[in-house]
Order: C-alpha cells, then structure tokens, then sequence
C-alpha cells in the first residue's frame, strides 16, 4: 500500500502549521501519487481545512517544520498562482462571490495565467469556448452559469459545481477537495461526485478532505487516512471509512497519544 | 484686498487677462460681467483650506505657480487623433487643442436636423446675444474661484442646442487635447449646452493628453434640459498626470427631463470636478455616477451637489473610488430636499478602495431634508480588497498584480452598468485596467 517513491507527486513530510500562533498540523506526513485518490477524515478542529489551505497557499498560514514537495518541486516556496500553474487545485469549502467579474472571463484569465506561466502558447477565445462547451458536456452543467458573475447568487450546490467545473477547465495533476460535501443535498451531492469521478484518470491526484464518510460512496477513495490533532493516527482503504462512520471519531482520540499526555 | 495675497498665480492670470484679445470684447453686458469676474477673483484670489468646499484641496502649492496665457501653436500642432478614437462613436465632434478650436480636427458638417454644435469663439463673432444670461453668471462664492477666472478668460468652447422633440441618434463627441508648450500654459473653455423640450442626445466629453505637460484647464459647463428631454453626458477624464483641470458643470432639470451623467477620473495631478445640479421641474430625475482610479500622488476631488425642488424628482448616485501609491481622492456629495419637494427619493452610495497604507480616500456624503414623504438613502465605505477573493483569483493561477487589477476594475465597473453603449463601456474597462495596479 506504500506508494513507489520513484512516481511520487505530492510527498509531504513531518508538516507542522500554525494559524494565528495555533499550532494545528504536528508531524504530517503523507504521498500521494497519479491516479490515486486518498480521502482525509478527521473531527473538526484536526486540521483538515489547514492542511489544504497550506498546500495551495493561502496567507496567515505559517509552516514551522517539514516539508512539501511536488513532482520534486519545494511546493511551499511557491506563491499561490505558482503552485495552481504547477498543475494543484483547491476546491473550496466556500467558494468565493466575485461580483462583477464574469465567470467565463475568470476561467479564460486563470487558464491562461497557467499556461503563461508554464511557458504555453495562450488560447484565444474561440479555442476557450470550444474547450469550454467539452467540458460543460462532461460536467452536465447548463452554460448559463458562464455568463454570471463567478458564484454570484449561486446556491451551494451550484457553487460547489462551479468549482469542479473550474477543475474540469483547467485540469490539474492534484486536486484538493476541501468538504466539498458540506451544505449539499444528496442530488447536489451526487452530481458534484459524478463530476469528479468523471475527471478521474491515472494522471491526476486527488485529495478529498471530507467530514462525513457519505461523500465517499459516491467518490470511491483508493485510500483513507484519519487525521487527529494534526496528524495522521491511521491509514488504510476505504472500509476504515466505514468504520469511522460507524463508530465515530471518538476512538480516533485514543489512539493518539498527544491527546492523552501533553496538551496544547 | 491687499497686495501681499496676490500671489504669482494670480498675478501670471491678471497679465493673461490684461493681454487677452478674447472673441466677443466689445459685447457690453460680456464685457461687464467679464470685468466683475475679474474684481472678484482678485479680491478673492484662492480660497484655502478653511473653506469648507476646499477643506481637502488646497491650493497653496498653485498659487505659486506661475501660467502662460495661451498656446500661439494650438491652432497648428499635429494630432494624432486615432489615439483617442472610441469605438462606434463617430458622429459629430468638436475638438480643441489647449483650449483652441481646431476646424481641421472636427466633424461639424451634415449636423443632423435639430442639432446646433459650434466653437463659441464662432458664436461670439455673431449674434451672442442667445448666450446672454449664461454668460452673464456673476460667481459670487469665492469657492467657484475657478469659474470665476473662466469667466473672465474663456474665449472658446461650446455651443451645443437640441430643438424641441429632437432626438439625436448619434453620440456627439467633445475632445480636448492638452499638449505641452514653452511653459505651463492655462486654457478655459466654456460650454453652454441646452435641450429642447422632449430633445434627446448622448454626449462624451474626453480630456486628454499628448504628452505630459503642466497646464492648468479650467471648463463651465452650463447645462438646461427643458420639460421631457433626456441627456446621457459620459466624460472619460484621461488628463496629463502633471496637469491641474478645474470642471465646474452646472446641470437644471425642468419637469419630466432626465439626465444621467457620469464621469471616469484617471489622469491628472490636480483635479477638481464641481457638479451641481437642480431637480428644478416636477418628476425630473438625475443619475450619476462616477469613478476615480488614482495613482502616484494624484489629487482628485469631486464635490456633487443634487437639489431637489420639485415634485416627486428622483436622483441616484453610485460612486466609486480607488487610490493607490501616495494618492488622494476626494468625494463630497450634498443632497438637499427643499421644502415642499415632497416625494422625492435621493439615493447615493460611495465606495472607496484603498490600495496602499499611504493613500487617502475622504468621502462624505450629506443629505438634508426639508420635505416630507420623502425616500432617502445614503451610504459611505472606505475599505481594501477583500483577501479571500484574492486569494480565490489566485488559487487559480492568476498573477496577483492581475487578481488586484481584476477585483478593482470589477469594483468600478458597476458604476458603468447601465451604459448602453457596449463599445465605451469596453472602452472604459480597458482604461481602468491600464490605470489600475499592475505590477
């Protein structure tokens, strides 16, 4: 079950992160490679929303200790719209309402950004669309979200579904699911994991990070880790998340000893 | 007043006058109302910091400066007129090179039936007498200092009539050019415009530059839009970053007249924008909206005054601001609803972003209310970009330079929403993301 270290992607190593002179991640360690899909759980407060806010970026995060490298790369070194050209997504728990900024202008604006920055020749806005209608027919999401403003007067579900279409159109190598899950109902909640089962390939990566086992009947992880106290307590396939769903997390607290000797 | 306050400003603008041959002279009640101009604005000389329409601009620093009375090449300087072309806007125009008219440069020709369009410095050589009570405004606030001087030195400008139930299809277009001469140079234009009943016209004024230059321009803008008639008056400010312009536009709406006027402040060093206008007939109704985009230490200060004196008039103003650098913008907006206006209904709102620690952004919105049934509503906000959004633009793979630019530009953008017109609307969104941020 160990991944191969020669096709490694994502490797993070002993991570330790701190929010506001929190200490949140403490000793994180985990590899991910193409084509598998590892499911992070945990109860709240473990660390799941720092640990994909740390990998794709975001300020007021500060890591103390460890590493993250990607496809050999210092992944931390990197500025935000760095690490998105390097081919790492973050699909937000809570997308952001941009007004006045249209959706099909953003993605064009994003996609390009990456390839500039990867050294690739643009797109010019008819081979966009073109793209663009391929995708929207594999997402089965209607055009008219295009012409908003990017997730303005969007319901949580389309909101959610605008993030994997964004994923879609941009086509990363990891993709990070930050309880993409939450605030849907089982149809919204279906639909986005038939998104992401449809983007699912031996190339790309993915990261669900996720509260509840139900997202992972409908997007089957190669592999499940519990997180607890910003740390990984336990590996293993996908019945540890039924487990988990039966038991709850509180056996999760025993297994870690950080939680029974030195507090915070 | 005494001698000492007669600072190098005025004194450079009494030796313009002095000199001056404008078009017109010999005109008695011109010539009167010229000579009070004057009287005033020596005795007034600038207003400082105390009064309280200049409370965030003060004029100290011009004061010592010293200006040219006019440009001797304006009439032949070469223009580069696609430059500053708008898309789909091809219609009538009239075009000035530091204040002067250039025939060369303008489309005047083949007006549509109902439209009058001509240089002031031609109307002045023949029968002026239409532009009497304009012209013969005496600036008695010393804080229009300004309008006074230009009404002492505009010797060209603007003359532009719509007859009663004219509807002008084409957007007309007034361009002024500033160009640097020998020395800072000071230029007015005066501009009289008038709307038939039920006329209707779309206006763009442009404020531009050849290349860098200190001049001083000073504009009046009279405006009367009779019972009925409708006005779009879109003005892209797009000065020298070393000049100082000076606008003073005075608007009166009679029953039913509906103008919406808006105004986009990029350049300049100096700049001061007075709008006032008069709800002055039953149900006329007034929109603005405005945006300035500021940078190194450009100064911008708009001051908008709306009275409503009718019967249910409506006004709604949407102002945006954004200072960068060492900028500072300025907005002042007075609603006032005079007794007896009553259903009326004001609404302003003014949202200011502050992109560096070292900009200063000053809005103060006022409303004063002396009608009853009247629906009012004002807000004001000085804030930053929002960090999630722009992380979220970030995230995915936008630059952040880019992801600033982009969130400012969408910030200003809504002021400019309702213009139907789609190419100065594209025109508008470049010119802001050309000025905004970017590295």
């Amino acid at each position: 079950m160990l991944p191969n270290e020669e096709t490694v992607m994502l490797k993070i190593e002993n991570l330790h992160a701190r929010v506001e002179g929190k200490d949140i991640l403490k000793g994180l360690t985990l590899s991910v490679n193409p084509g598998e899909v590892h499911a992070i759980m945990g109860p709240n407060g473990a660390g799941k929303s720092t640990l994909g806010n740390v990998l794709s970026g975001r300020d007021g995060y500060e890591v103390t200790a460890g590493s993250v490298t990607f496809n050999g790369v210092d992944l931390l070194s990197l500025e935000p719209e760095a690490r998105a050209a390097a081919g790492v997504f973050l699909a937000f728990q809570y997308p952001v309402e941009i007004p006045g900024v249209n959706n099909t202008y953003f993605l064009r604006a994003a996609l390009n950004a990456q390839r500039k920055q990867r050294g690739e020749k643009e797109l010019d806005s008819m081979q966009f669309l073109k793209l663009v209608r391929e995708k929207l027919k594999i997402m089965q999401i209607s055009d008219e979200l295009l012409h908003r403003a990017v997730n303005e007067g969007f319901s949580g579900g389309e909101k959610k579904r605008n993030e994997i279409f964004q994923m879609a159109v941009l086509e990363p190598k990891l993709a990070i699911l930050d309880e993409t899950d939450s605030g849907l109902d089982i149809d919204a909640l279906k639909q986005v994991a038939q998104g992401v089962n449809a983007l699912r390939s031996s190339e790309r990566g993915f990261l669900v990070i996720t509260h509840y086992q139900r997202l992972l009947d409908y997007i089957e992880p190669d592999f499940v880790h519990v997180l607890a106290d910003g740390r990984i307590v336990e590996s293993g396939d996908k019945n540890l998340a039924l487990k988990l769903e039966a038991q709850g997390y509180a056996w999760v607290n025993d297994k870690d000893p950080a939680l029974t000797g030195a507090s915070a | 007043m005494s001698e000492a306050q007669r600072t190098p400003f005025v004194e450079s603008l009494l030796e313009a006058a002095a000199q001056a041959q404008l078009p017109g002279s010999g005109i008695g009640w011109l010539d009167a109302a010229r000579r009070e101009n004057l009287d005033a604005f020596v005795a007034g000389g600038l207003p400082d910091t105390r009064m309280e329409a200049w409370k965030y601009t003060a004029l100290r620093a011009l004061g010592q400066r010293r200006f040219a009375a006019g440009d001797a090449q304006a009439s032949t300087r070469a223009i580069e007129m696609d430059r500053y072309a708008l898309a789909g806007i091809d219609g009538p125009s009239l075009v000035f090179v530091n204040g002067v008219f250039r025939q060369d440069l303008s489309r005047a020709d083949n007006l549509p039936a109902g439209l009058t369009l001509q240089p002031l410095s031609q109307v002045l050589k023949g029968d002026a007498e239409p532009l009497r009570f304009a012209l013969s405004r005496h600036y008695r606030d010393g804080g229009d200092v300004f309008a006074r001087l230009n009404a002492v030195l505009a010797g060209d400008g603007v003359v532009l009539r719509v007859a009663a139930n004219a509807k002008i299809a084409q957007t007309v277009r007034l361009l002024f050019v500033g160009a640097p001469a020998d020395a800072a140079l000071a230029s007015h234009v005066r501009q009289v415009i008038e709307l038939g009943e039920g006329a209707e016209l779309s206006l763009v004024e442009q404020h531009v530059a050849t290349d860098s230059h200190q001049n001083l321009g000073t504009q009046v803008t009279d405006i009367v839009l009779r019972q009925g008639a409708k006005l779009r008056h879109v003005t892209l400010q797009d000065a020298s970053d070393a000049s100082t312009l000076v606008r003073h536009d005075s608007l009166q709406l009679d029953a039913e007249a509906h103008a919406a006027m808006y105004a986009l402040e990029l350049g300049g060093s100096l700049v001061r924008h007075d709008l006032h206008a008069v709800l002055a007939g039953d149900k006329s109704r007034l929109d603005t909206g405005g945006v300035f985009a500021l940078r190194g230490r450009q100064h911008v200060d708009t001051q908008m005054s709306i009275r409503h004196q009718a019967l249910n008039t409506t006004s709604e103003s949407v102002w945006r601001g954004v200072a960068d650098e060492r900028s500072r913008g300025v907005f002042r907006g007075a609603i006032v609803v005079a007794e007896g206006a009553d259903g009326s209904d004001a609404s302003l709102s003014s949202k200011n972003l502050l992109l560096s620690a070292q900009a200063e952004i000053d809005t103060k919105p006022e409303l004063e209310i002396y009608a009853d049934e009247v629906k009012a509503a004002h807000g004001a906000t000085v804030g930053q970009l929002d960090e999630r959004s722009l992380f979220y633009l970030r995230s995915r793979g936008i630059p952040l330079a880019e992801a600033r630019a982009m969130l400012t530009a969408a910030f200003c953008r809504a002021v400019f929403e309702s213009l139907p017109d789609e190419g100065l609307r594209e025109h508008i969104n470049e010119r802001l993301m050309a000025q905004l941020p970017s590295a």
